[in-house]
């Protein structure tokens, strides 16, 4: 058995599901950890908490002058207001899309994204790939996603390297017109609030 | 001086897969997120502590383990560095004995007040020096400068780049100093944007980076 004292991991099961299950019963016995708060973590975060959140807001944004004007400015209270506070979204900011400039967020050196808004990152968002690349060349990655900006659009990408977390704001799709907020919201993808989407339009 | 998680810029990583976009593509992920945030809850390290133990897993194991994999690992290392459960423990994969921390234990029914009430990282502290306009060069190398190969929030691409101070993000706690527990130190925080050709040579025009940097990072350029 492998004996590295500076990683003391090396002596957990090599297989994850077996050290994550070996982990959890060395802390439930140890009385640190109830089993029950996991599932409870778990299911926030598989079926509670995720982009339907931020595409409410961002709706509401392209549907309330004022609102949209507050929560570039600062959408903290507003966003305690409507209960999308809490761990990994303290500090929000909102960056709109225009004609003219895109924006894409990644975390080179981690995985920092908004949990409240968005739920728990998506795996490509965590990857090498796209870690390493967005920030290089986030026109050939945004094109990996079937988006193709034109060449004047010019792209901002913003690194979350502090505790700041942010949500793009997505363009309002042509011939929405005359729909309300939660069908604006139901057309407002995960992707377009990374900013490795654009909102489709509606369907006719 | 650079760890292996800094890797802004790399070349080799291939195409990105979009199509990787489960919540939790095994049911071991969720379980080991879940973990690591009820061990989190028993407040012995800091979020960048956690983040540390995460960069600190040696080149050849962050590139082997997946996501959660890391998590894992880093957990396992702080658990025993902190001297919450023994390396007998986890070799035997249970518990010698019971925890004196177990009273500081998540149980199921805080969870989703802990999930809802965050946690700040904004401080009262020193105000800004700088200010939207300003142009700032950052530190090269990017390195901590209290710890040799110490956590730090400067990512190498960034390093000794020249730019435009976007945003004033206030006053926030230095991770730098906070991953080592030699307190919060809160610096201002700024954002700050890079031309793309500034960091990478050739890039389209206008195309910018921004990264949030905090004060010691930088000077007026």
């Amino acid at each position: 058995m492998p004996h590295d004292h500076d990683h003391p991991h090396s002596l957990l099961p090599p297989d994850p599901a077996l050290r994550v299950k070996a982990l959890e019963t060395i802390l439930t016995e140890k009385g640190l950890v109830d089993p029950a708060a996991l599932d409870e973590i778990i299911d926030t975060y598989q079926n509670r908490i995720g982009p339907r959140n931020g595409a409410r807001v961002v709706a509401r944004m392209w549907c309330d002058p004022g609102f949209r004007e507050e929560m570039l400015k600062d959408p903290m209270p507003r966003l305690r207001e409507m209960g999308l506070y809490g761990r990994q979204g303290e500090h929000m900011v909102f960056v709109e899309n225009t004609r003219d400039v895109h924006n894409v967020v990644v975390c080179t050196l981690c995985s920092c994204y908004p949990w409240p808004l968005l739920g728990i990152p998506p795996g490509w968002y965590k990857s090498d790939a796209y870690r390493a690349r967005v920030v290089r060349e986030p026109r050939k990655v945004l094109a990996e996603f079937g988006v193709d900006l034109p060449g004047e659009t010019r792209v901002r990408v913003w690194d979350s390297t502090a505790e700041i977390r942010y949500l793009v704001v997505p363009q309002r799709p042509e011939g929405t017109d005359g729909m309300d907020e939660p069908d604006l919201a139901a057309l407002v993808t995960r992707d377009s609030m990374v900013g490795t989407g654009l909102v489709p339009g509606p369907t006719p | 001086m650079s760890r292996v998680h800094d890797m802004g810029g790399r070349f080799g990583d291939g195409t990105v897969a979009p199509g990787e976009d489960a919540v939790f593509a095994a049911p071991w992920h969720g379980r080991a997120l879940a973990l690591t945030l009820a061990a989190g809850a028993l407040g012995h390290w800091t979020i960048d502590a956690s983040r540390h133990a995460r960069e600190s897993l040696s080149p050849r194991d962050y590139a082997r383990f997946s996501y959660y994999e890391k998590w894992l690992a880093a957990l396992a290392d702080m658990l025993v560095a902190r001297g919450i459960v023994t390396e007998d423990e986890l070799q035997a994969g249970h518990a010698a004995e019971q925890s004196s921390l177990s009273e500081r234990a998540l149980m199921a029914g805080s969870v989703a007040g802990v999930l809802k009430s965050g946690s700040v990282y904004d401080r009262a502290g020193p105000a800004p020096a700088l200010v939207v306009g300003a142009r700032v060069r950052t530190r090269r190398p990017a390195r901590n400068t209290m710890v040799e190969g110490g956590h730090t929030r400067l990512p190498g691409y960034a390093a000794g780049a020249t730019g435009t101070v976007v945003r004033l993000h206030g006053t926030h706690v230095f991770p730098d100093s906070n991953a080592h527990g030699l307190g919060e130190a809160p610096e201002p925080l700024y954002a700050v944007a890079f031309e793309a050709r500034e960091l990478w040579g050739a890039a389209a025009e206008g195309d910018e980076v921004i990264v949030d940097l905090w004060q010691s990072y930088l000077e007026p350029a």
